[in-house]
């Protein structure tokens, strides 16, 4: 078995609309976190909901395997009960369905039976404990009137708790200070290890300063441009995204 | 408790649609005359002035028109219906083991001998036209708490009854409320003596076996001075393809510092047409609570209303109502305002499915002189597919420029969005769409006890399957 998450030539659009992504190549092996950057509008939180099965695009060509099986026949909820999972950039907000609650009816779902709850709140606590927050945000509607850095590290939390085997974080970073920055980079640093692959997708090099990512990928126009170590990282933060719009071109 | 919403009777949406081989021990010729209802008398052997009741009643019932303003009626055809049904001879059964086993059988399959012995303080069973069981706890019975049929209420405590009886809800109130004052049969009669608490719910469970048939269950409850109380009501029936008709009359009063909570679980079969006319009389600091959940039936109209005559009386209605397709679940409540310092709520949250339809219709009164008054009234309705349909029919008639009213109403669909969100979490898409509905109703689901919320949230699950995707 094939023990990573391969993107392989996938081109695809809005349902009914427009054409996002051209082409993308890449390869996350089990046990690494790679990042994706890109310019606005690359098509990269696109990439992210189409693993995830986002069913309002259409993939056009290519495949997405995980382990070496494609997922493109699954719809979303069985690709998370594979081991998917997608952070996302704008969590949902869900009144009235408790956080904790929730939390459980989907971990039930992925073992495919009722969750011993000792168990579970074992998870809970741990994962609270890393990401420095109290419990009252499991008896909080899901993501209702949380503020937008509550709605980022929930997104850790349920994360921790789900235990995926490749994790998409959708600009997680993006709207938090410095402080939560690191409470979040703890959570995902602390998830590392050989049974878990992550795909950061960021605009800014800072995340990367806190989760050392094994590769970094460019994504312009709907495809990979150029791939490296971290530090490709900073020097698209020095040097802006212009060169590599170049590569684009010519590539 | 068990709320994991795989559910195990996948794809069998109504699971009480079951039909016992009970026959009646007496059945009324069809339709509604004189003779038909001097028989019913005659089965209960009534006293004279409650004949005369019930004639005046029916006279006023066909003077009035069938109303037009609301749900379509004009499938109701009086003609083909049974107006009374006796189940068994023995009514007011004090023990399971009375009850004829074919109907115990019943009730031992919708769980209640169960949920009397584990969770309620009493429990009345109708079954077509009669209680044939009734029974309270027996400390309840010392501390002088009456929980018994209607009938009974009527033969034993005729002076306590005739007090309360009709004096809420006139014949004149409605061509239903009339028409019920003419056959009336069943239901149940509760007083709770001064400072009573009733710890448990009493409920009363009505089934209807025989197809075809009408159900006229008539209840008062009074509530005394300082006692507290939560009487909650629930309804199944057999799915025929003929219609039913489901027309009852709920009078509560609620003395001086009272408490009181009335809770409908009504899930009648979708050929069941359910007009109900129930209100309460809130008095002085009192308060009262409707909690009404509509999910069954084809037609229903109901809107429970308080009355607050008194200083200091209060009233929540929480609605929940659940059309789906062939449904038309037109619910609301109404708040009359009498007196001043008085306040309340109406939240209604209802769900329309497939081409089911829901509508709110409410209404609002503050008379003039009845001052500061406060009340709210938010109004949510959730459309689950492209063809389902909701409407709004909010009345406000406020007299006395003192009152605070708020009034808020807002429409949603089921959001893709959400949906997505909650499938990335490994949750199929109908458990997605059913858990979204569940989250919308819960600011009135909460309310409810423990186990019927579970069940609540059970019988929105069925009725979610398939609705999506």
């Amino acid at each position: 078995m094939v023990n990573q998450l391969e993107i392989r030539n996938l081109h695809a659009k809005i349902v009914d609309g427009e054409t996002i992504l051209n082409g993308v190549n890449l390869i996350l092996p089990k046990g690494q976190v790679h990042a994706i950057m890109g310019p606005n509008g690359a098509g990269k939180s696109t990439l992210g909901k189409i693993i995830a099965g986002d069913p309002s695009y259409e993939i056009t060509k290519g495949d997405i395997l995980m382990d070496g099986e494609s997922i493109l026949e699954m719809e979303a909820d069985e690709r998370a009960r594979n081991g998917l999972f997608l952070a996302f950039q704008y969590p949902v907000e869900v009144p009235g369905v408790s956080n904790a609650n929730f939390l459980r009816l989907a971990l039930q779902a992925k073992k495919g039976g009722e969750v011993n709850m000792m168990e579970f709140y074992g998870k809970l606590q741990k994962a609270l404990q890393t990401l420095e927050w109290d419990e009252s945000i499991l008896t909080r509607y899901l993501n209702d009137g949380f503020s937008g850095g509550e709605k980022k590290r929930n997104e850790i939390m349920h994360m921790m708790v789900l235990e995926p085997t490749y994790a998409i974080m959708d600009e997680t970073d993006s709207g938090l200070d410095i402080d939560a920055l690191k409470v979040v980079a703890k959570g995902v640093n602390a998830m590392r290890g050989p049974n878990f692959g992550a795909l950061l997708i960021t605009h800014y090099q800072r995340l990367l300063n806190y989760i050392i990512p094994d590769a970094v990928h460019v994504m312009i126009d709907g495809r990979i441009v150029t791939s490296g170590g971290p530090e490709l990282a900073l020097k698209l933060e020095e040097q802006g995204y212009d060169w590599v719009k170049e590569l684009a071109v010519t590539g | 408790m068990s709320d994991n919403l795989v559910v195990e009777d996948i794809g069998n949406e109504y699971k009480y649609g079951f039909v016992d081989e009970v026959k009646p021990v007496w059945k009324a010729e069809k339709g509604l005359s004189r003779r038909v209802v001097e028989a019913i008398s005659y089965h209960k052997d009534e006293p004279a002035w409650m004949l005369e009741f019930r004639l005046k009643a029916l006279e006023i019932y066909q003077s009035k028109p069938v109303p037009t303003w609301g749900a379509d009626l004009s499938g109701l055809n009086m003609d083909e219906i049974y107006f009374y049904a006796k189940p068994t001879e023995k009514r007011d059964a004090r023990s399971w083991e009375e009850v004829p086993e074919e109907i115990r059988r019943t009730y031992e399959k919708l769980g209640i001998p169960e949920a009397e012995r584990k969770v309620l303080a009493g429990v009345g069973a109708q079954y077509d036209s009669e209680m044939v069981y009734h029974q309270v706890k027996k400390e309840l019975q010392r501390l002088g708490v009456i929980f018994v049929s209607i009938e009974e209420g009527l033969k034993h405590h005729e002076d306590l009854f005739r007090e309360y009886f009709a004096t809420v809800i006139p014949p004149e109130d409605n061509k239903y409320a009339a028409l019920n004052s003419a056959v009336w049969s069943g239901g149940s009669f509760v007083y709770v003596p001064k400072g009573v608490k009733v710890d448990l719910p009493l409920q009363a469970y009505f089934r209807v076996n025989t197809a075809e048939l009408g159900q006229f269950e008539r209840t008062i409850i009074v509530v005394d001075e300082g006692a507290d109380m939560h009487y909650i009501e629930g309804c199944t029936a057999p799915t025929y393809t003929t219609d039913s008709f489901h027309s009852g009359v709920i009078e509560i009063v609620v003395n001086q510092g009272a408490k009181s909570r009335y809770t409908t679980i009504q899930n009648w079969s979708h050929n069941m047409y359910n007009l109900v006319t129930q209100r309460a009389l809130v008095k002085k600091d009192a308060y009262h609570m409707w909690l009404d959940g509509n999910l069954g039936s084809k037609v229903t109209m109901k809107y429970p209303s308080s009355y607050l005559v008194e200083e200091g009386a209060r009233s929540d209605i929480l609605s929940i109502a659940f059309a789906n397709t062939g449904q038309h679940q037109d619910a609301g409540g109404k708040l009359i305002f009498a007196a001043s310092n008085t306040g309340g709520s109406i939240v209604s949250k209802s769900i329309s499915k497939g081409s089911g339809r829901s509508s709110y219709r409410g209404l609002i009164k503050v008379y003039e002189g009845a001052k500061h008054v406060k009340v709210n009234v938010e109004c949510d309705a959730l459309l689950i597919n492209e063809e389902s349909r909701t409407d709004t029919y909010p009345y406000m008639e406020i007299e006395d420029d003192t009152a605070t009213v708020g009034h808020e109403a807002t429409v949603s669909r089921l959001n893709d969005e959400q949906i997505f969100y909650l499938q990335s979490r490994g949750l199929p898409e109908d458990e997605a769409a059913a858990l979204i509905v569940r989250g919308f109703i819960e600011p009135v689901a909460k309310e409810l006890p423990l186990e019927y919320a579970v069940e609540l949230n059970r019988l929105i699950e069925l009725e979610m399957e398939g609705s999506v995707g």
